[in-house]
């Protein structure tokens, strides 16, 4: 039985997307026939890293451009779940953000690519097609 | 963005009705604080029981607020936490920087 997913979603450079995107991650992980963990958890996580994507990628990577938009494709193999966000700005420096250890506290900012590396088992941020993705992996087997 | 503000002996209490505390709608609680603390509040408690959701952007705007509150020797205190939210605060350590409640009573016993 076919256990592929493939969903593409564009929403403008606006943070009134995030609950949008977010909830449709949230969803997804009850739809997912081949997943034997908590749904509700992956459900939960699937939500604060889309929302964490979107949010760096509007605010920082599209610099808050409203006009500019967002891509968002998500993938679902029996294997994997792979959430890409691309953006079509200046990019963010990702290795100045990528500690693998807890910020701060006290930071009032600095935790949303943290919270990514936390929750998914891998992530990039690379070039691609004159703008810029963030690669979010997650296994499911 | 719906909050709610009252005053219990000395405490002002922030009821945030919002499902989700997030980079959209995060600032304004950010501006109510201020407004607050501005206005000679110095003890803060926010009921979050209504929030399921909370991500970076929200989670540093409590920072700031906490922050705040310490400059003006004063405090603020959360309560109401749902299971998802009290995670991102264990995910972040920020349980070991707030006072956390069950109850809005229960917190306003605390001072």
């Amino acid at each position: 039985m076919k256990n592929q997913i493939e969903i593409e979603i564009t929403v403008p450079n606006q943070t009134r997307y995030l609950s949008l995107i977010g909830k449709i991650g949230e969803n997804m992980a009850h739809e997912l026939g081949c997943f034997q963990g908590n749904r509700e958890t992956l459900g939960q996580h699937l939500n604060v890293v889309l929302t964490e994507a979107l949010v760096n990628a509007i605010k920082h990577a599209n610099a808050a451009d409203p006009d500019k938009e967002v891509h968002i494709r998500i993938s679902v193999s029996d294997k994997d779940l792979l959430i890409r966000v691309y953006d079509n700005g200046q990019g963010f420096d990702f290795n100045l953000v990528s500690r693998a250890t807890c910020p701060d506290p006290l930071n009032e900012q600095g935790r949303g690519i943290y919270i990514i590396r936390s929750l998914m088992d891998s992530v990039e941020y690379k070039k691609s097609n004159g703008g810029n993705v963030l690669e979010m992996k997650k296994r499911l087997g | 963005m719906n909050l709610k503000t009252e005053a219990h002996a000395g405490v002002m209490v922030i009821f945030v009705r919002e499902e989700r505390l997030d980079a959209h709608n995060s600032d304004e609680l950010k501006v109510e604080m201020n407004r607050l603390f501005e206005s000679g509040t110095k003890d803060l408690l926010l009921d979050l029981k209504d929030v399921r959701f909370v991500d970076s952007s929200g989670l540093g705007v409590l920072v700031s607020g906490f922050k705040n509150a310490s400059t003006r020797q004063g405090s603020i205190k959360l309560c109401g936490l749902q299971t998802q939210v009290k995670s991102m605060f264990e995910l972040t350590r920020l349980h070991r920087v707030f006072d956390i409640f069950q109850t809005v009573d229960e917190a306003l016993e605390s001072y």
